[in-house]
C-alpha cells in the first residue's frame, strides 16, 4: 500500500457503559464494561491530548451515559484544553440547569440529546425507563445556552407512525439540527429485530415525510435521515470506511475502528493503558486489518464502488454470514444478499401476528 | 437561502474556528469539519456579528481585485448560502 495514511477526524470516547435507560436497540455491545475498569480522568485526558496531536478534531462523548461520569465538568473541560471540538451524545439523564451551564461553562460546543419516541408512552416503553417528560424539559434548558443542539430520534417499527409528532417537537424547539437514525442491527438492536424493522410501506411513507420536512424546514434545521440499510442498494460506507476517519475508545481503554467491532472474531484490539493512541492508529494489526482494498473479496474488489462505501460494515457482514471479509449482505450485489431478502419476506410475512405489544423487548441491561 | 446585502452573517451556535495554533483553519460544527482555504477563510472570519454581507463584499473585491466585483458578490452570496443551508451560520 502505498497511499499515505490520513489523520482520523473523530475520536468517539465510550466514557461509561453505565446508563440510566434500558434502550432495547442500544448498541452498545451485549458484554458490557464493569466500573471497576473504567479509564482514570487522568487516563483520558492523556488520550484527549494524544488525540489532539495525531490530528483529530472532534471528540463525541457517549456511553452508556456520559452524564454517568460524575468527572464529566473535568473530562470536557481537558478535552476542549485538548483543543477539540467537543459534543455531548446523551439521553439527558442526569441533568439539572446547573450542571448544564457548567458544562457549557467547560466548553462543550454541541449536545445532542435522544429521544425514543415523540409520546411519553411509547418513548417511555422503549427506554425501560419513566424518563420522557424530563428529556423534554432539557430542551427548554437547552435554549438558554449557545451552544449547538441536535435531536435525535431512533425510528423502528414501534414509533415510525410518531413521525409527524416528532416533527413538531423539532418545529417548536428549532435545534440546528435533527437525526432520524434507523435501528441498526447490532448488539441490543440485533436481539429485538423482529420486533423493531419497519416494514416497507413504513419506511416509504416515512421517507415521504421527511423529503418534506427537509424542504420545510431548510435554513432552519438540518433533517438528517439514516435509512435502515436492510432495504438499501448499496450498503453504508460504514464509519467512513474501517481506520479511515474514527476511533472508538470504550470505556477500559480497547480502542475500536466502529461500535460493534467487538463481535468479529479473532481479532485482538489494543488497549491506550499498554500503547499511544498514534501506534494504534498508524501500525495496529486491528486497524490495518480492513484498510485499503487487499482485503476484499469477489464482488468488492472490482467493484467501482470500492472507493464510495468500502465492502460495507465488517460488523454486519460477520454477523449475517459469518465471513468477516464478505461484501455486506446489504447490498444488492452481495451473494448473501439472499440472507437480507428472506429477513424482509419473512416480516411481510407476519407483520399482521408478531406482536406489537411490550412483551418480549430484551432490555439493555446495565454493567457490574 | 441568500442573504440580503444588508445583512449581518455570524457564526451558527455551537460553530466556531480551530484553535490558531493549528496549522490549518477549519471550521468545526456538529459532526463535520470545513477546511478553509483563501476566499472561504476570509469570508469565515468576517462572519462576526458586525459586518454586513455589503462590507464583506467590498473586503473581498480589495483582496481579489483582479477578479470582476459583480462576480466577487454573486459568488460570496452562493457560498452564504450554503453555510446557512448547513446551519453554519445565521443571517
Amino acid at each position: 500500500m502505498t497511499e499515505t495514511l490520513e489523520s482520523p477526524l473523530a475520536l468517539v470516547a465510550e466514557l461509561t457503559h453505565r446508563c440510566p435507560l434500558h434502550c432495547v436497540y442500544c448498541s452498545n455491545p451485549l458484554e458490557l464494561t464493569s466500573r471497576a475498569t473504567e479509564l482514570s480522568t487522568e487516563e483520558w485526558s492523556r488520550v484527549f491530548h494524544e488525540a489532539s496531536e495525531l490530528g483529530v478534531l472532534q471528540a463525541d462523548f457517549t456511553g452508556g451515559e456520559p452524564l454517568a461520569r460524575t468527572d464529566i465538568i473535568e473530562l470536557v473541560h481537558s478535552a476542549r484544553a485538548a483543543k477539540l471540538y467537543v459534543s455531548l451524545i446523551s439521553s439527558g439523564l442526569p441533568l439539572d440547569e446547573g450542571k448544564l451551564g457548567r458544562l457549557v461553562l467547560a466548553g462543550l460546543d454541541h449536545f445532542q440529546l435522544s429521544f425514543q419516541g415523540a409520546r411519553a408512552e411509547t418513548a417511555n416503553e422503549i427506554s425501560g425507563t419513566n424518563t420522557h417528560l424530563a428529556k423534554l424539559r432539557v430542551l427548554d434548558w437547552l435554549k438558554q445556552h449557545r451552544i449547538a443542539v441536535t435531536l435525535n430520534f431512533v425510528i423502528h417499527r414501534k414509533n415510525i407512525h410518531e413521525l409527524e409528532e416528532m416533527l413538531l417537537i423539532v418545529e417548536e424547539h428549532a435545534p440546528g439540527c435533527v437525526e432520524f437514525a434507523s435501528v441498526q442491527y447490532y448488539g441490543y438492536g440485533l436481539a429485538n429485530r423482529e420486533k423493531l424493522l419497519p416494514t416497507r410501506a413504513q419506511l416509504d411513507r416515512c421517507v415521504k415525510i421527511l423529503t418534506e420536512a427537509e424542504q420545510r424546514l431548510r435554513g432552519k434545521t438540518r433533517v438528517v435521515f439514516v435509512v435502515p440499510d436492510y432495504y438499501a442498494r448499496y450498503p453504508k460506507p460504514c464509519v467512513g470506511g474501517w481506520g479511515r476517519k474514527l476511533m472508538l475508545i470504550s470505556p477500559d481503554g480497547v480502542v475500536l475502528p466502529c461500535h460493534a467491532a467487538s463481535v468479529i472474531p479473532r481479532m485482538r484490539f489494543e488497549n491506550v493503558k499498554k500503547r499511544s493512541l498514534r501506534g494504534i492508529w498508524e501500525d495496529s494489526d486491528s486497524f490495518r486489518a480492513f484498510r485499503g482494498q487487499q482485503w476484499m473479496e469477489e464482488p468488492c474488489k472490482s467493484c467501482d464502488r470500492r472507493e464510495v462505501d468500502f465492502g460495507g460494515c465488517r460488523c454486519q457482514a460477520f454477523l449475517l454470514t459469518g465471513d468477516r471479509a464478505a461484501t455486506d449482505p446489504v447490498c444488492s450485489l452481495a451473494p448473501a444478499r439472499g440472507s437480507v431478502d428472506r429477513i424482509l419476506r419473512e416480516l411481510e410475512e407476519t407483520k399482521n401476528r408478531v406482536a406489537t405489544d411490550s412483551i418480549g423487548w430484551v432490555y439493555r441491561k446495565n454493567p457490574a | 437561502m441568500k442573504p440580503e446585502l444588508s445583512a449581518v452573517p455570524r457564526l451558527a451556535p455551537g460553530v466556531r474556528l480551530n484553535e490558531k495554533s493549528q496549522k490549518e483553519r477549519i471550521l468545526l460544527m456538529p459532526e463535520r469539519a470545513l477546511k478553509l482555504l483563501g476566499p472561504s477563510l476570509e469570508i469565515v472570519v468576517r462572519c462576526d456579528g458586525k459586518h454586513t454581507v455589503e462590507q464583506i463584499a467590498e473586503a473581498l473585491q480589495k483582496l481579489y481585485s483582479k477578479a470582476e466585483p459583480q462576480r466577487i458578490t454573486d459568488d460570496l452570496l452562493d457560498y452564504l448560502a450554503r453555510l446557512h443551508d448547513q446551519r453554519a451560520i445565521d443571517f
